[in-house]
């Protein structure tokens, strides 16, 4: 497995998704279930990804959880992404610190 | 009031400095993912995407396949694809095919949602302007989270792995708040990632993403349809 080859292979997949729509396509899509499943899916994805990968992303499943806990409540209060983000990654941190 | 270059530029800033922290974060999983600065820098800047690109670290680290790179990279990115018709209808009359060749490298869930929010039409120089700030955030911080994550202390780089999956729970828990059927499928695809997880370990984390997220999508689009009136509101 060539490094050149996956990321020429992730490019050009992301290039043509974000590029074909935007050149070619003039017309609005009709179906209301794709639609409805063109709206649902970055949601699914995000989350599908997330969990349960964010559990074991810092190697120690106390820090992870900590984390976890405190990007959900940034999160729920509406907190900028930067915030919630880093905010995270602290509590890890100093959870890590005291483990 | 045209939509000018400088103008594009001043409102990618923000944009920029969001990317620069969240890339930082990317560029540290990359190196310790086993990738090279220079690999890590390399994607940055070729897919300017973050979950995409957490993805495909994933599947690089794991030896998976390119058909599954392909695939994983088509369903996590498909969204671009809906946002690049939203924006196709509001372009200027300037935005010719080769203008739009090269703006479509740079549709980004922040990119639209400023440029959707411009009460005008669309032109190639703004949206450069834009795409350019934002690229240069993305790719100078993917270069600092490579080379830091070689240097600081591994409690640091260790910490730092949440940084990515933060910024996904924020933006998926303020939607879920706003729409009971976003709620269900954060639910449902959280549900089926964790059943793959512990009981399918032989399966790939890229094929369990996708399988979960359609199964979520789907199980939600017949049961939620979404209204026309609603997706204009976005």
């Amino acid at each position: 497995m060539s490094i050149v080859i996956y990321i020429a292979v992730m490019a050009g997949v992301t290039y043509l998704v974000r590029m074909i729509p935007f050149t070619l396509m003039r017309k609005k899509i009709r179906s209301q279930f794709l639609r409805s499943f063109l709206h649902y899916i970055p949601y699914a994805v995000l989350s599908a990804m997330t969990i349960p990968a964010i559990f074991y992303s810092t190697g120690d499943i106390v820090t992870s959880i900590v984390g976890t806990i405190v990007a959900v409540v940034l999160a729920y209060l509406n907190l900028p992404l930067i915030v919630v983000a880093l905010a995270a990654s602290g509590a890890a941190f100093l959870t890590g610190l005291f483990l | 009031m045209r939509l000018c270059f400088r103008r594009g530029l001043i409102h990618g800033v923000p944009i920029a400095l969001g990317y620069f922290s969240v890339s930082f974060g990317f560029g540290i999983m990359a190196v310790r993912a086993g990738l090279s600065v220079f690999e890590a820098v390399c994607i940055s800047m070729t897919n300017l995407t973050s979950a995409g690109q957490a993805a495909g670290v994933t599947i690089i680290a794991a030896c998976g396949t390119y058909l599954e790179m392909a695939i994983t990279q088509l369903v996590i990115n498909i969204r671009y694809a809906l946002m690049g018709l939203s924006l196709s209808q509001k372009l200027d009359s300037s935005f010719n095919t080769p203008h739009r060749l090269a703006v479509s490298f740079g549709i980004t869930d922040e990119i639209f949602a400023m440029a959707s929010a411009q009460p005008s039409k669309l032109t190639p120089r703004y949206m450069y302007g834009l795409i350019l700030i934002s690229f240069l955030g993305w790719s100078g911080g993917t270069l600092l989270g490579a080379v830091a994550g070689n240097i600081l202390p591994a409690a640091i780089t260790d910490a730092m792995g949440i940084v990515l999956y933060g910024m996904f729970l924020a933006i998926i828990i303020p939607a879920a708040k706003q729409e009971r059927s976003v709620l269900a499928v954060i639910l449902i695809a959280a549900f089926c990632s964790c059943i793959l997880w512990y009981a399918v370990p032989a399966l790939s984390s890229g094929f369990a993403v996708i399988i979960s997220a359609v199964i979520a999508a789907a199980i939600a689009a017949v049961l939620f349809p979404v209204k026309e009136e609603e997706e204009s509101g976005e």
